[in-house]
C-alpha cells in the first residue's frame, strides 16, 4: 500500500522500500535538543511505541531545571534517552548508539557520550553560523571531519516539517515546531516500530485542537515517508520483542509506580488517604497523579508549606487515615521537626523523598542519593525511623506498599528514598493481580487497656511483639487521651520527666525500629558461590550494578551482587553475607553514606565507591571498578 | 463545581458532630493531670470557662479534639478530658486541618499563644484562616513568651523591656484581628480571660460557625507581663475603654454610654462624644457584612494601647470551607468513577507475553 508522502490519508503507515534490514538484540537512542523543542515527549513516544512492540525498556530523561533555559545553549539541552532490548535490560544505556540532535547545541553536550561508529542524526536547518558560535563552534561540524569517526545523517527536519504542513494554514513558526514529530516519525521507520499508538495518542492529546493535532500527525507521517523515499538510509533496524516473564506488562515510570503504590496501600488497609505536600521537583508528579484518583478516597491538600504539608499528613494519620508527604531533599529539613513528632506519638506516616542533588537547592532535576544520613539521622535527639528505597522504577508501586505495611504495622513515621533517576525513569511493569497484594488492614483500639486494672486507657501500652502502640482514633468512647512532643511515661502516657522513664522510652522506640520485621536480602552469583567479591548498592543504582556485574561476568570473572531495599533496619542476614567475602564493594552517588554506616554497624572495611555528577552510574564505569576490584582481590589471595 | 451547590453556607459549625443525650458536667471535662501553670495565670480562667462551656454544646465528648502548638497556653490539651494532641511549635493549625479534612465528626480546636501563632505559626495560622478550614482557633495574647521566660512576642509594646530587649523592643507589633481579617478569615472574635460571660458568648458563635474562627482572648501572664491588660479589667477604666459589639446595634460605649462610633471623612470608623457625634450617625454593628473592610476597621479602634478595645465578634460571614469542599471532591469523584484498582494499574496501553 503506498500513500502520498503529502497525504493526509489515515491509513495504517506500511513500509514498501527494500531496505537491509539488520537485527540487533538492544539499541540506546538518544533524542537531545533545546528544551523547548519537545525532546521529552518525543523521547516518551517513542518508549511507549517500543513498550507496545514488547520489547524490555529503560530510558533516562535529562533536563535543566529552568523551565526555558537561554535557546541554543549548552544549559538549554534537554535529552532523553531510552534503551530498548529482546532481553531484560538493567539500564538505560551507558552510551547511545543513535544520538537524535536538533541543533548544534545538542550535538556538542552529547557528541562525548557517542561511541566511534555510532549513528548522528542532525537538523541541519539549525547549523547556521549563529547557533554555531552561541555553542563557541568556530566551524560546523558538519562540514569539517570531526565526525568522520560517525555515520551522520543531515536531514533538514525544519524544512521539511514546514513543507509538509504547508497547506495546513498553520504559521511557519507553529509548523516549525512540530518537527519533533518529525524525528519521531523517522525514527519509528528507521526500527519498525508500530506507529498507531502514536497516532492515536497525537489525536487524544490535542483533542481540543484538531488543526495542531493534525499537523502533528502530519509531521509524524512526514518523517516516516522520508525515511521510507530517500535513499540516504539503506539500513533498518530491528530489535524483537523481549522474552519477560508471562504476564500483563505496562511501561510506568517511576513516579506513577510510587502514587499507583499509595493508591494501592489505601484500598488494601481500608484507610482513607490524605497526601499533604507542596510542589518540588522532582517529588511534583506524585502530587499530580494522586489529585485524579480522589475517587479512591485519596484528599490531596496542597499545604502552604513543605512543613503545613506532612503536618496536615500527621494530623490526618491521628485521626485515623493513612498519612502521607512526598518531597525532595530540601524538603525533607523543613519536615525534620515533624517527622520528630510522629516518632514520639508513635503515629504512622509516609514520607517520601524524591531525592535530588544537594546540597541546598543543588540540581533540582538531577539525581543523587545524598539524602540517606539526613533520613537516618536528621532529626534532633534519638529519634529512629526505618527507610525503605525502591531500586527501580517499577520497584516504586511495591516499596510504597512496603513502606505503608511497616508504618501501621509499627506505628511510625516511615522513609522512601526514592530519587530522580527512579522518579522519572521508566521500564515495563509486569501488572500485578490485585488479589496478590499485601493485605494492610489495621484495627483500631477499642477497649480501656490499662495494665493497672483501672479500665483508663493507656496510649503507650505496647504490643509485646512489634512494640507498636495502639491506635486509638478520636471518636472512640472512653478512649480520650493526649499525646504529644513531650517524653511519655512508659505505658500510661502522662508527660514525664523521669530519667528512668526517659532512658526506657529512648530504648524502646529503638527497639522497636530495630524489631522491624525486613526480609532478608538475597544474593545473585551465577558462579555458585565462586565469587569473592560482593558489590552491594542500594536504590536507583541496582541497574547499573547490575548491568555491571554482568558485563564483569561475561569477561569471566566471577562477582555477587547484592541490593539493599531496606536501609533501616538492614536485614538481619547482612552482617555474616558481608563477611562472607573478601571484598564487598559499595557504588553510591554520595560520598559514601551507605559504606559509613555498614562500617559503623558491622566493622567492616566495605570498598566505597562514590559519585556525585548528578547522573546515573554508567554499567561501563562500573564493570571497571569491578574489574579492579577483583584483579585487587586475586592479587591479595596469592601474596 | 461549587461550594453553592451542596448548600454548604447553611451548615452549622458543628453538624456533622454527633451529640450526645447525657446531660454534661464540666467535671467530666476535667482530665486527671494536675494543672501545671503559674499562680494566678489567666490560663486558669480561660480553662474553667471552656470546660464549663463545652457541656453545653452536647456533644459526645470523645468527638472534640484540642490541638496545640507549644508555649504556656499550649500545655491547655492536657487539661482536657478529651482527644488532644500537644504538636509541635506553630503547627498546630496545619495538623488540626488534616485531621479536620479527614474527619468532619469531630470538632476540632487550636489552642496557640501569641507567640506560637502569630510568630513561628504565622504562615499556618493565616493559610487555615483563608482556607476556612473548621476549626475554631483560640489564640491566647499574653504579650509576652511566657514558657521560655520573657522575652518579647510579636504583639509586645514597642519599647518593652524585655530579657532579651534590655533596651526596648524596636518591633512594631501585630494587631491579631486585623491580621486575620487580612488572612481573609470568616470570623473572628476577641474577649477577655476574666469575661467569662463575653468569652462564652463568643465561643459558643465560634463553635456554630462553619469555617475558621479566630478568637483572640487578652491573657494576662502575671510572670512576665503582669498586668498588661488592667486597664481593661480596672471597672472605670474599663466603662471608658472597651467597645462592646452587639449585632444589630448602635455601637455604643462609656459611662451611661455616652461614647459612639461613627463613620470617618476618609470612610473608617472613630469614635466620639454621642452627643457631638448625633444617635442618628451612629454606626449600628453587623459582623456579617461582607467587605472585610468594615471589620477591619473596628479593629483599627483598638490600638496596641488598649484606649478603645472592642470586644465580641467583629466577623462573621458565611463561605464554603476547605474541608467540605475537599471532602465533597472526594465524593463527587467515587460516584462519578467507581474505584477499581485493577483498572488502574493496568491503565491504557497494555501488552502480552506469553
Ligand atoms: S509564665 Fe505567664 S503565661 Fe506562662 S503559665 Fe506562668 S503566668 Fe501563665
Amino acid at each position: 500500500m503506498s500513500t502520498s508522502p503529502n497525504g493526509t490519508g489515515t491509513e495504517p503507515l506500511s513500509a514498501t522500500r527494500p531496505t537491509e534490514i539488520s537485527r540487533l538484540d538492544r539499541v540506546v537512542i538518544r533524542f537531545a535538543g533545546d528544551s523547548g523543542d519537545g525532546m521529552q515527549l518525543t523521547g516518551d513516544r517513542f518508549t511507549s511505541e517500543a513498550a507496545a512492540f514488547g520489547n524490555d525498556l529503560a530510558t533516562l530523561p535529562n533536563f535543566p531545571a529552568e523551565i526555558r533555559a537561554p535557546q541554543g545553549t549548552i544549559p538549554g539541552v534537554s535529552s532523553f534517552q531510552v534503551h530498548f532490548a529482546d532481553y531484560d535490560i538493567l539500564t538505560p544505556g551507558d552510551r547511545p548508539d543513535v544520538l537524535v540532535a536538533m541543533n548544534p547545541a545538542a550535538l556538542k553536550a552529547n557528541l562525548a557520550d557517542v561511541p566511534r561508529g555510532g549513528t548522528i542524526i542532525v537538523n541541519i536547518d539549525e547549523f547556521n553560523k549563529r547557533n554555531l558560535s552561541k555553542v563557541g563552534y568556530d566551524s560546523d561540524p558538519l562540514e569539517d571531519d570531526s565526525l568522520s569517526a560517525f555515520e551522520v545523517h543531515r536531514v533538514a527536519m525544519s524544512t521539511l516539517t514546514q513543507g509538509a504542513l504547508a497547506e495546513t494554514g498553520l504559521g511557519k513558526k507553529d509548523a516549525e515546531r512540530c518537527k519533533n514529530m518529525f524525528a519521531l516519525g523517522l525514527l519509528s521507520w528507521m526500527y519498525h516500530r508500530p506507529t498507531e499508538g502514536t497516532e492515536r495518542f497525537l489525536q487524544e492529546k490535542f483533542a481540543k485542537k484538531p488543526d495542531i493535532a493534525e499537523a502533528n500527525l502530519l509531521a509524524f507521517r512526514a518523517g516516516w515517508y522520508y525515511g521510507e523515499t530517500t535513499e540516504s538510509f539503506a539500513t533498518t533496524f530491528e530489535v524483537a520483542p523481549a522474552k519477560l516473564a508471562p504476564g500483563t506488562y505496562r511501561q510506568i515510570t517511576g513516579n506513577t509506580a510510587l502514587a499507583y503504590g499509595i493508591v494501592a496501600a489505601g484500598q488494601r488497609s481500608g484507610l482513607p488517604i490524605l497526601l499533604g505536600t507542596y510542589p518540588i521537583t522532582p517529588a511534583s508528579d506524585v502530587l499530580h497523579e494522586l489529585s485524579k484518583h480522589k475517587n479512591f478516597g485519596i484528599t490531596t491538600f496542597q499545604a502552604e508549606d513543605e512543613i503545613a504539608g506532612i503536618g496536615a499528613a500527621l494530623g490526618a494519620s491521628y485521626g485515623g487515615a493513612l498519612g502521607i508527604t512526598s518531597t525532595s531533599g530540601p524538603g525533607v529539613a523543613l519536615k525534620s521537626e515533624t517527622i520528630g513528632l510522629g516518632v514520639m506519638t508513635e503515629l504512622p506516616l509516609v514520607v517520601i523523598d524524591v531525592q535530588r542533588g544537594g546540597p541546598s537547592t543543588g540540581l533540582p532535576t538531577k539525581t543523587e542519593q545524598a539524602d540517606l544520613l539526613q533520613a537516618m539521622f536528621g532529626r534532633n535527639g534519638e529519634s529512629p525511623v526505618p527507610i525503605v528505597a525502591p531500586c527501580t522504577p517499577a520497584d516504586c508501586f511495591d516499596i510504597a506498599l512496603e513502606a505503608t505495611r511497616i508504618a501501621l504495622t509499627y506505628r511510625t513515621p516511615v522513609l522512601l528514598l526514592s530519587d530522580g533517576a527512579v522518579a522519572n525513569g521508566s521500564e515495563p511493569w509486569l501488572i500485578p493481580d490485585v488479589e496478590d497484594l499485601p493485605d494492610l488492614r489495621v484495627t483500631f483500639a477499642s477497649e480501656p487497656n490499662a495494665t493497672d486494672g483501672s479500665g483508663e486507657f493507656w496510649p503507650y501500652v505496647r504490643d509485646p511483639e512489634t512494640l507498636a502502640r495502639e491506635w486509638a482514633v478520636p471518636g472512640t468512647p472512653g478512649l480520650q487521651h493526649r499525646i504529644g512532643g513531650l517524653e511519655k511515661q512508659d505505658g500510661k502516657g502522662s508527660i514525664s520527666y523521669d530519667p528512668d522513664n526517659h532512658e526506657a522510652m529512648v530504648r524502646i522506640r529503638q527497639a522497636k525500629i530495630d524489631g522491624i520485621d525486613v526480609p532478608d536480602v538475597t544474593v545473585d552469583d551465577p558462579s555458585g558461590g565462586k565469587a569473592r567479591v560482593l558489590a552491594l548498592g542500594w536504590g536507583s543504582s541496582f541497574g547499573p550494578i547490575g548491568a555491571a556485574c554482568r558485563r564483569v561476568r561475561k569477561n569471566g570473572l566471577p562477582i555477587a551482587q547484592a541490593h539493599l531495599r531496606h536501609l533501616n533496619p538492614l536485614p538481619g542476614n547482612l552482617g555474616d553475607l558481608l563477611r562472607a567475602y573478601d571484598t564487598v564493594v559499595v557504588p553510591e552517588m554520595n560520598m559514601g553514606q551507605l559504606a559509613m554506616l555498614l562500617r559503623a554497624k558491622y566493622l567492616i572495611d566495605v570498598q566505597s565507591y562514590t559519585k556525585v555528577a548528578g547522573l546515573p552510574f554508567k554499567a561501563e564505569e562500573l564493570e571497571g571498578v569491578f574489574t579492579d576490584t577483583i584483579t585487587a582481590a586475586r592479587k591479595e589471595a596469592t601474596l | 463545581m461549587t461550594a453553592t451547590d451542596l448548600g454548604l453556607p447553611t451548615l452549622g459549625g458543628l453538624d456533622l458532630v454527633p451529640t450526645s443525650d447525657e446531660p454534661q458536667k464540666s467535671k467530666e471535662y476535667k482530665s486527671d493531670q494536675e494543672v501545671r501553670w503559674c499562680p494566678g495565670c489567666g490560663d486558669y480562667i480561660v480553662l474553667n470557662t471552656i470546660q464549663s462551656f463545652l457541656p453545653t454544646l452536647g456533644l459526645r465528648r470523645e468527638n472534640i479534639v484540642f490541638v496545640s502548638g507549644i508555649g504556656c497556653s499550649s500545655r491547655f490539651p492536657y487539661y482536657m478530658n478529651t482527644y488532644g494532641m500537644h504538636s509541635i511549635h506553630g503547627r498546630a493549625p496545619a495538623i488540626a486541618t488534616g485531621l479536620a479534612t479527614t474527619r468532619p465528626d469531630l470538632s476540632v480546636w487550636v489552642v496557640t499563644g501569641d507567640g506560637d501563632a502569630l510568630s513561628i505559626g504565622g504562615n499556618h495560622l493565616i493559610h487555615s484562616l483563608r482556607r476556612n478550614v473548621n476549626l475554631k482557633i483560640l489564640l491566647f495574647n499574653n504579650r509576652i513568651y511566657g514558657l521560655t521566660k520573657g522575652q518579647y512576642s510579636p504583639t509586645s509594646d514597642q519599647g518593652m523591656v524585655t530579657k532579651s530587649t534590655p533596651m526596648g523592643s524596636v518591633d512594631t507589633p501585630f494587631n491579631p484581628i486585623s491580621l486575620a481579617l487580612g488572612a481573609e478569615a470568616s470570623f473572628v472574635g476577641r474577649a477577655l480571660d476574666s469575661d467569662k460571660k463575653g468569652l462564652t458568648e463568643v465561643l459558643g458563635a465560634a463553635a456554630a460557625h462553619r469555617g475558621s474562627a479566630l478568637v483572640e482572648i487578652y491573657q494576662n501572664c502575671p510572670i512576665f507581663n503582669d498586668g498588661a491588660f488592667d486597664v481593661l479589667k480596672d471597672k472605670d477604666e474599663a466603662e471608658r475603654r472597651l467597645i462592646p459589639l452587639k449585632a444589630g446595634e448602635p455601637i455604643r460605649f462609656g459611662p451611661d454610654g455616652d461614647y459612639g462610633v461613627t463613620r470617618s471623612a476618609w470612610g473608617g470608623l472613630e469614635a466620639g462624644k454621642v452627643s457631638e457625634i448625633g444617635e442618628d450617625n451612629l454606626v449600628v454593628h453587623d459582623p456579617t457584612i461582607e467587605d472585610t473592610a468594615y471589620a477591619f476597621a473596628l479593629s483599627r479602634l483598638g490600638g496596641q494601647d488598649l484606649q478603645q478595645t472592642p470586644t465580641g465578634i467583629f466577623r462573621q460571614v458565611s463561605r464554603p470551607t476547605y474541608d467540605d469542599q475537599a471532602r465533597a471532591q472526594v465524593q463527587q469523584a467515587a460516584e462519578a468513577k467507581t474505584p477499581d484498582l485493577h483498572a488502574l494499574l493496568r491503565g491504557k496501553d497494555t501488552w502480552t507475553v506469553t
